[in-house]
């Protein structure tokens, strides 16, 4: 009964933590080339997400069943290897599902690979934890890592075309600053959002 | 614009208007941990520099040689990272047993290499772009190039930065990045001088 409540609390913890303290992007700055490129529209970054919340659980869940076997010299290529054949898979069912996204998100799919983020919960969560622990923690980093995007995007599109996934949103009255979703736009909004997200969590640790 | 001038043209476009890092986001993670000391930024630059040159080309060859006739354009991923993982290999080993000096001033950076964005973008890049091989060769000494620039700027500018008041939760990776927007609205200005895709 005790044993059954603790492990459940792992489960909670793990799954926590990426989404507040421990968060892959304001917190550990890792993966940001990513969060910068696709952020100027909303449905890019939806599916780029997706393929990282893909990519992350499903390689974190393998390298953790395989962990006892591979030997820890060529341990970053397997790892590699693990990473890149889910990213071709995300890659080839955009190609065939989504043409059109395939083309505007153009090299950053593959760039999923040399994301920081899923090597490092690989190597600092998956080699040392048991399957089901490290997909959970692969989900969790995913949707933190998915709703830090989602925000910075939602402003990005919002100021720099007036539109959100495409459709209308602010009038004719709006000037659009394209500023915002030129790439001077996605470093300033990083910038901002890293800072009040650092405020909010000092305050919550002073106090 | 002539076929000549057309490599000269991606060149600078890689350098500047379309530099890798400011426009691209390419190889954010080791800008931003790496430009705290000018030293270490050029010994990185210097070194990524050289593999993107490198392995860009190699990159080419192998695509258009291999995958392409093969019908495995799908592999070009793993592919593309096991020729950047095992070139990487073989300099640090070439470099260890010929050059003490140098093993000591880039050594350390080597294994970062492999897993920066950069390397492998400039190679999905030359796909995507369909360049020739010539272009692509000039792309990937430009866009290695546009990197150590932008990293030497970086690291001199956090060096000053290092005596400024700024605000607590700013500090670190916040500010860095603020510096880098300002940087990529200054490179943005070059695109006056050349337009090219």
């Amino acid at each position: 009964m005790e044993d059954n409540k603790m492990a459940k609390g792992i489960y909670k913890k793990t799954f926590m933590a990426p989404l507040g303290k421990d968060n892959p992007v304001f917190v550990q700055i890792l993966g940001i080339c990513s969060t910068l490129a696709v952020t100027n529209r909303l449905d890019n970054t939806l599916v780029m997400s997706l393929g990282v919340i893909f990519t992350l659980a499903l390689s974190s869940f393998t390298i953790s069943i395989m962990r006892s076997w591979i030997p820890s010299r060529i341990r970053m290529m397997v790892e590699t290897l693990v990473i890149a054949t889910f990213v071709i898979i995300v890659d080839i069912t955009l190609k065939a599902f989504y043409p059109e996204m395939w083309k505007s998100l153009g090299p950053y799919v593959g760039l999923i690979i040399t994301n920081c983020i899923v090597m490092g919960r690989i190597e600092a969560f998956a080699l040392q934890n048991k399957p089901s622990v490290s997909l959970v923690d692969g989900i969790a980093s995913g949707i933190g890592y998915a709703y830090v995007l989602l925000i910075i995007a939602f402003v990005r599109e919002l100021m720099g075309t007036g539109t959100l996934f495409g459709f209308t949103i602010l009038g004719d009255w709006w000037t659009s600053w394209a500023i915002m979703i030129m790439p001077p736009g996605g470093f300033f909004m990083l910038a901002i959002f890293i800072w009040i997200a650092k405020e909010a969590f000092m305050k919550e640790a002073t106090s | 614009m002539s076929d000549m001038l057309f490599p000269l043209a991606v060149f600078f476009a890689a350098a500047f208007t379309n530099n890798i890092l400011l426009t691209n986001y390419l190889g954010m993670c080791s800008f931003l941990s790496v430009s705290k000391e000018i030293e270490t930024s050029a010994g990185l630059g210097i070194a990524v520099t050289f593999v993107m040159a490198v392995t860009t080309a190699l990159n080419w060859v192998v695509y258009h040689l291999v995958l392409l006739p093969f019908g495995l354009e799908y592999l070009r991923f793993i592919v593309f990272i096991i020729v950047i993982a095992a070139f990487v290999q073989l300099i640090e080993m070439v470099i260890e047993r010929y050059s003490e000096g140098l093993y000591f001033a880039l050594g350390i950076f080597l294994p970062l290499i492999t897993v920066n964005c950069a390397i492998l973008g400039a190679s999905l890049f030359m796909v995507i772009r369909e360049y020739s091989f010539m272009t692509t060769f000039f792309f990937g000494i430009g866009s290695g190039l546009g990197w150590f620039l932008a990293i030497m700027a970086m690291a001199g500018i956090r060096q000053k930065l290092k005596t400024a008041k700024v605000p607590a939760g700013l500090e670190g990776p916040g500010i860095a990045l603020i510096i880098a927007g300002f940087m990529a609205m200054a490179f943005m200005g070059f695109s006056g001088m050349i337009a090219i895709g």
